[in-house]
């Protein structure tokens, strides 16, 4: 009822997952003695950073109301780009010899356009964002297919694989950059007058077009941010195993979606926290990890791991996110 | 455009509203036609009519969400600013509608200063500031809310408040109040008249859009009637007895509409009693009613009448099963009625034609006769619950020249008919099964002359035959198969009719909520 029980709750609420990940850890501790070494848990952190990106930038959009699935096309083609135009010939590059700045500037331009094309046409233009994004994710993940001929370009400049492959006191950039990602985000959607508008976009909005918000401008403007983020994700990735594969991106899109709603934010928009978010990355990565660890079969894991997505849900619904 | 000079003596401040020989044109209707209003800073000014009289259309010129055909719109004494400035409408015009304008996910603080500075000319939101600005806010104008709550969580009265406060700290003293107490409750209502009360005395000026004409009498200084399109009456309330405001909203009786509403002759005996409505409470969005008491004999058509809002439509969503019923009974054909189950009700012998035909009548992309039948496929079903289309068939095309559906053909589907046609087909779908007992709501709404005959023709015939018929409406042409009738106030039982024909202005003032005194 007060203010301070209410502001305790609502902060605890976004971290229902907290438990759940204790539990994990100490499951993953009988299961194999591997798991609490430092590198093992930073391996972790750095299989997560790319997906946590990429949970930023869905989280943002389902925030206003809207997604897009197409953010693993971007994910996947992005860094394709970058890479064929700077990789040596013998690489299945282009063999071009540019700057390999350009071949960064060139992932994140991929990201901005699809991010507009997709901004303009779904907010705009009204079409549904399901079907939309899903055939634009579907001709994003056609083109890596076809552009490699189902090769891999590898043999990367270091400047171009910098942010997946090289490390800060200890701990992978790609993780400082992720973790940085998602504090800038909480910050902005705290303290931003646009991060409340698009609370107030998602939350309500006739109620936000009421108030003179430029309720446009700004969701077309977060389809661009996001895009642009799975871009670095995926160069996070292509840096990681230091090669773009023509399978880059495929089906992370079902773990993005999942992490995001587990973490309390909603389909519906309006409702949600990047701690949240943050939470659910880590709840799918520590079971990622745990999964590898045991000795399931490798043909099982993906059951194990859709089970625990299950009552990880479950288990959200029932501590709170939802209203009585 | 040109300053005003016209305004009167320096001392008298500007109306902070007003409009000037403003006409609207739809397409062929014309909705205000010459229409003058002025809202002065500290009074409270009611604005009155039926449905479709132009209240809305007037509404929207004012709030600068369209602008007139012909006329000008004043705020302040300042010409009206143009449509896409929404920033300038609402520093100087707010309008709290019926259907909430709050964003549930976030804080009343929030909410109150959406979209605005809250730390200087930075675009970042300073928390404390903002809070304590709300709650400075809401204790300045008297409001009990608490600014950190969740403004999902508030009741219907209190983000009437929160849109209020709103429109207050962004600087507008022009407010439009459109049917506040529409979703309130009684001691709710009396707030909210203090809060009017509070803000015209602070120099607010309000223009109070109500259906309920004794709360006009309650808090307005003058009030305004209007009546397809025009403005009929507008002057001080105490000058004006409430006959003459009803009055005003009716009209003089127009050549084809008699001051009676003339009732279909009944013929035939009443029988047992199909539906018993005991002591009934229902919580509901759409109008709360309590202790509803009713019940309709074999041969009977009840009218229920009341206002969008007044809790008639609930009454007949909770008969079958659509609400459960917070507390009392209802019993169909002798047997309690399971609450919350509409399959249970439809058994038992409840025809049920829905106040939404889109939403609830009809399947659009089906055809008449697959429509027509849905209620009865276990009946024309063989073994196996293989339906045998012959008799579904032959079924509907007697439904079909029943109801005069005009369809190409059975097969046409029901989204490409007329409103009109449309409607036969759900009354069609009802009466497939020979209900005992029909729960018709807004049988006539948007529907051509000719197919309100015709629909009101089948109501009295399955009258006749000895169908027990519940009509929830607000047409009161819809009245004349009645043979007796209800009157639902805010949820209560508020008048009844046993005698047709009915007395029109009798009807709208219990209706309006007066004291029905001829």
């Amino acid at each position: 009822m007060s203010l301070s029980s209410r502001a305790v709750l609502n902060f605890f609420r976004e971290l229902t997952l907290v438990p759940v990940i204790v539990v994990l850890m100490i499951a993953g501790a009988v299961v194999n003695p591997v798991f609490f070494t430092t590198s093992n848990l930073i391996n972790v952190a750095e299989g997560g950073a790319a997906l946590g990106m990429v949970v930023v930038a869905e989280s943002l959009i389902l925030l206003t109301g809207k997604f897009d699935i197409s953010l693993q096309g971007t994910f996947g083609l992005a860094p394709l780009l970058g890479a064929w135009l700077i990789a040596p010939k013998a690489s299945m590059g282009l063999g071009t010899h540019v700057s390999p700045w350009l071949g960064l500037l060139i992932v994140l331009l991929v990201g901005l356009v699809v991010g507009t094309i997709n901004g303009i046409l779904v907010v705009k233009a009204n079409f549904n964002a399901f079907i939309f994004t899903l055939a634009m994710s579907i001709l994003l993940t056609g083109l890596q297919l076809g552009w490699l001929g189902g090769q891999t370009i590898y043999n990367l400049p270091d400047v171009f694989i910098y942010v997946g492959s090289q490390s800060w006191f200890g701990i992978p950039v790609s993780v400082w950059v992720t973790v940085v990602t998602f504090a800038l985000a909480a910050l902005f959607l705290r303290y931003h007058r646009a991060g409340r508008a698009m609370y107030a976009i998602g939350g309500n909005l006739e109620a936000a077009r009421a108030a003179g918000i430029q309720v446009d401008r700004i969701r077309i403007g977060v389809f661009m941010v996001a895009s642009v983020l799975a871009a670095v994700a995926g160069l996070m990735q292509a840096g990681r195993v230091t090669a773009v594969t023509a399978g880059q991106g495929s089906n992370l899109i079902f773990g993005v979606f999942a992490a995001a709603v587990i973490g309390g934010v909603s389909l519906d928009g309006g409702r949600g926290r990047m701690v949240g978010a943050l939470t659910g990355v880590i709840l799918l990565s520590l079971v990622t990890n745990i999964l590898t660890l045991s000795s399931i079969s490798s043909t099982w894991i993906d059951a194990v791991d859709g089970a625990i997505i299950l009552i990880a849900l479950g288990l959200a619904k029932l501590i709170g996110t939802e209203r009585a | 455009m040109q300053q005003d000079s016209s305004a009167g003596p320096a001392k008298v401040p500007a109306p902070v509203g007003e409009a000037e020989h403003v006409s609207k044109t739809f397409g062929e209707t014309r909705a205000l036609i010459d229409v003058s209003l002025n809202v002065n800073p500290g009074e409270s000014h009611g604005l009155v009519g039926r449905n479709g009289a132009g209240k809305s259309t007037l509404v929207s010129l004012l709030t600068g969400l369209s602008r007139p055909d012909r006329g000008s719109i004043r705020l302040e004494g300042q010409p009206a600013p143009g449509l896409a400035d929404r920033g300038a409408w609402l520093a100087r015009v707010a309008c709290v509608y019926q259907r909430s304008m709050v964003v549930p996910p976030l804080t009343v603080a929030e909410n109150v200063f959406l979209n605005r500075p809250t730390a200087g000319n930075s675009s970042l939101v300073n928390w404390s500031s903002m809070r304590a600005r709300a709650r400075e806010l809401m204790l300045e104008w008297g409001f009990d809310v608490d600014v950190d709550q969740e403004a999902g969580r508030l009741t219907v009265e209190q983000r009437q408040v929160v849109e209020i406060a709103r429109a207050l700290s962004i600087g507008a003293r022009f407010l439009i109040l459109d049917e506040p107490t529409a979703a309130l409750e009684k001691a709710a209502v009396e707030r909210l008249f203090e809060r009017v009360r509070r803000l015209r005395d602070g120099g607010v000026g309000v223009l109070y859009i109500s259906h309920h004409l004794e709360e006009i009498y309650e808090i307005c200084d003058r009030v305004s009637v209007l009546r397809d399109g025009a403005m009929v009456l507008s002057g001080a309330v105490r000058d004006i007895p409430q006959a003459s405001l009803v009055a005003a909203m009716v009209g003089s009786a127009p050549p084809r509409r008699a001051t009676e509403i003339e009732a279909v002759e009944k013929k035939g005996e009443l029988g047992e009693r199909r539906l018993v409505v005991d002591h009934l409470s229902v919580l509901s969005r759409a109008g709360s009613v309590a202790d509803v008491s009713l019940s309709v004999r074999a041969g009977e058509c009840v009218g229920l009448v009341g206002l969008d809002g007044s809790g008639s439509a609930t009454v007949a969503d909770a008969i079958v099963g659509l609400l459960k019923p917070h507390s009392g009974r209802v019993t169909i054909n002798g047997a309690a009625a399971r609450p919350g189950k509409v399959d249970a009700a439809l058994q038992r012998g409840v025809g049920y034609v829905p106040q939404d035909r889109h939403a609830r009548g009809f399947v659009p992309q089906l055809g008449v006769a697959e429509n027509l039948t849905l209620t009865v496929l276990d009946r024309l079903a063989r073994s196996l619950g293989i339906v045998s289309f012959k008799d579904r068939d032959a079924l509907a095309a007697k439904q079909a020249s029943n109801l005069q559906i005009v369809a190409h053909s059975l097969d046409q589907p029901v989204s490409s008919l007329s409103g009109g046609n449309q409607q036969k087909v759900v009354v069609g779908r009802a009466l497939a099964p020979d209900p005992s007992v029909l729960v018709v709501v807004n049988p006539t709404v948007g529907v051509d002359v000719a197919s309100k005959e015709a629909l009101l023709d089948t109501l009295a015939k399955a009258r006749d035959q000895g169908v027990a018929i519940l009509l929830v409406s607000d047409d009161f042409e819809d009245l004349r198969v009645c043979t007796r009738l209800m009157v639902i106030v805010r949820g209560r039982v508020a008048a009844e009719f046993d005698q047709p024909p009915w007395d029109r202005q009798r009807l709208i003032a219990a209706v309006e909520g007066l004291d029905v005194a001829v």
